[in-house]
């Protein structure tokens, strides 16, 4: 007995449901395409919803946990730096399937970004999606030419003699950004200071937040 | 890290190839034909050339992290000491003087 | 040949970077989740996609949303190994359309 996957059922989706006859032309085909690809034991239900599990359980969350405890731990900073993957696993993040891990580390004197001009590769194992605008042809055309241009509009203004280094990642390499510890935050509790860690401060176009967000 | 077939060492001078040819390219166009550095290898990877077609990828090539001064690669680029880092695979690249 | 339409790093004109992020619909969920399916399967390999999205027409390639353009090289890409046909895929969509209705 064939089941009918057209129609509303228990969503294993957890989006902003569309009514599908709204859905655009090509959005629709989405649909039509589980269908068959269900149909003819390509893939299952199960396959599916892992996947949108596995997403679902990745955030900035398990960077901002990676970062503060690099920042609190010198010893693990550079395990992180040396083997990230392997850095990751003691927290017990999965960043196995990335093929290659770089950590990119933030001084006084050097600001790292990430881009992805050919498309829109990202650490997503750690960081879960990209935001849309990452994804933007305007931040894929400019951040290689004017990243301190793009800096500038997240509210970050590196002096002349900081070094602004981007990253195109053209290839295997996944990068994540660790961003410098803030200022007179010595004091602060763990759970404080991941709050200081945003996703945009690991993908470098801002720094981490100087102070708790209420 | 480093990979016993590899062409480039940290820190010699490249060049990226000025080439225009149709496929399943992952070398950027504004980084073709500028010169700059190794600053790392990072190991050997399936090629995406042959991975895009259908192919299996095979035989590994090496990829480098390769740096570029701003300066070097746009017309106008005011901030001295910025750079650009490209991953880009050995068979792009040609020793530089 | 020229550069693909992709291929856009450096390109000049681009302006404000637009900060603004949209709440996925069901239906981006869901082509996310069968894109990696298919690659954890290894039904498809991710450069495949990449370059079905190059060889896209580029006015395509400009004018659909970011999964609108995976849709349409998933489907490219089951279509070209001959696992899906186009036809197929628009019976398929028919059937479900009736069943959508309008309002």
């Amino acid at each position: 007995m064939s089941v009918d996957h057209s129609v509303d059922q228990p969503n294993d989706a957890h989006g902003h449901e569309h009514p599908k006859h709204e859905l655009s032309a090509v959005a629709r085909r989405v649909y039509a395409i589980r269908e068959l690809l269900l149909e003819k034991g390509l893939l299952t239900e199960h396959d599916i919803r892992c996947q949108i599990e596995y997403q679902e359980a990745r955030s900035p969350a398990n960077g901002a946990k990676i970062v503060t405890r690099a920042w609190i731990d010198p010893a693990y900073k550079s395990r992180l730096i040396a083997d990230p993957k392997a850095a990751c696993l003691e927290l017990g993040i999965d960043a196995t399937s990335i093929n290659e891990f770089v950590v990119l580390e933030n001084t006084e004197k050097v600001r790292h970004m990430v881009v992805c001009t050919l498309c829109s590769c990202y650490p997503r194992p750690i960081l879960g999606r990209p935001p849309d605008w990452y994804k933007s042809f305007n931040y894929r055309q400019r951040s290689v030419n004017d990243p301190r241009g793009v800096m500038r509009e997240f509210g970050l203004v590196p002096p002349d003699d900081v070094e602004v280094r981007v990253h195109d990642s053209t290839a295997d390499i996944r990068y994540l950004v660790l961003p410098l510890r803030p200022q007179g935050t010595e004091h602060l509790s763990v759970t404080e200071l991941e709050k200081l860690v945003t996703r945009d401060s690991m993908i470098g176009v801002m720094d981490a937040l100087p102070t708790v967000p209420k | 890290m480093s990979a016993s077939r590899a062409k480039f060492k940290a820190g010699d001078r490249v060049q990226v190839r000025f080439e225009d040819r149709p496929g399943h390219i992952r070398t950027p166009w504004y980084i073709r034909g500028k010169t700059g550095w190794v600053e790392r290898i990072h190991g050997e990877f399936l090629n995406p050339e042959s991975l895009g077609h259908g192919g299996d990828g095979l035989p590994k090539k090496v990829l480098y992290l390769v740096a570029f001064q701003q300066g070097d690669v746009w017309q106008r680029y005011a901030a001295k000491r910025d750079k650009l880092l490209v991953d880009i695979f050995e068979h792009w690249l040609e020793p530089a003087n | 040949m020229a550069r693909g339409h992709h291929d856009i790093g450096g390109l000049s004109g681009a302006g404000p970077i637009d900060q603004s992020q949209h709440e996925l619909s069901d239906w981006e969920i869901l082509a996310d989740a069968i894109n990696q399916a298919l690659g954890a399967k290894g039904i498809r390999r991710t450069d495949e996609l990449r370059r079905v999205r190059e060889e896209m027409e580029s006015g395509a390639y400009h004018d659909m949303s970011y999964y609108e353009r995976w849709i349409a090289s998933m489907e490219t890409i089951l279509i070209e190994k001959k696992i899906l046909t186009r036809d197929e895929i628009d019976r398929k969509l028919a059937e479900f359309e009736k069943k959508w209705g309008e309002p």
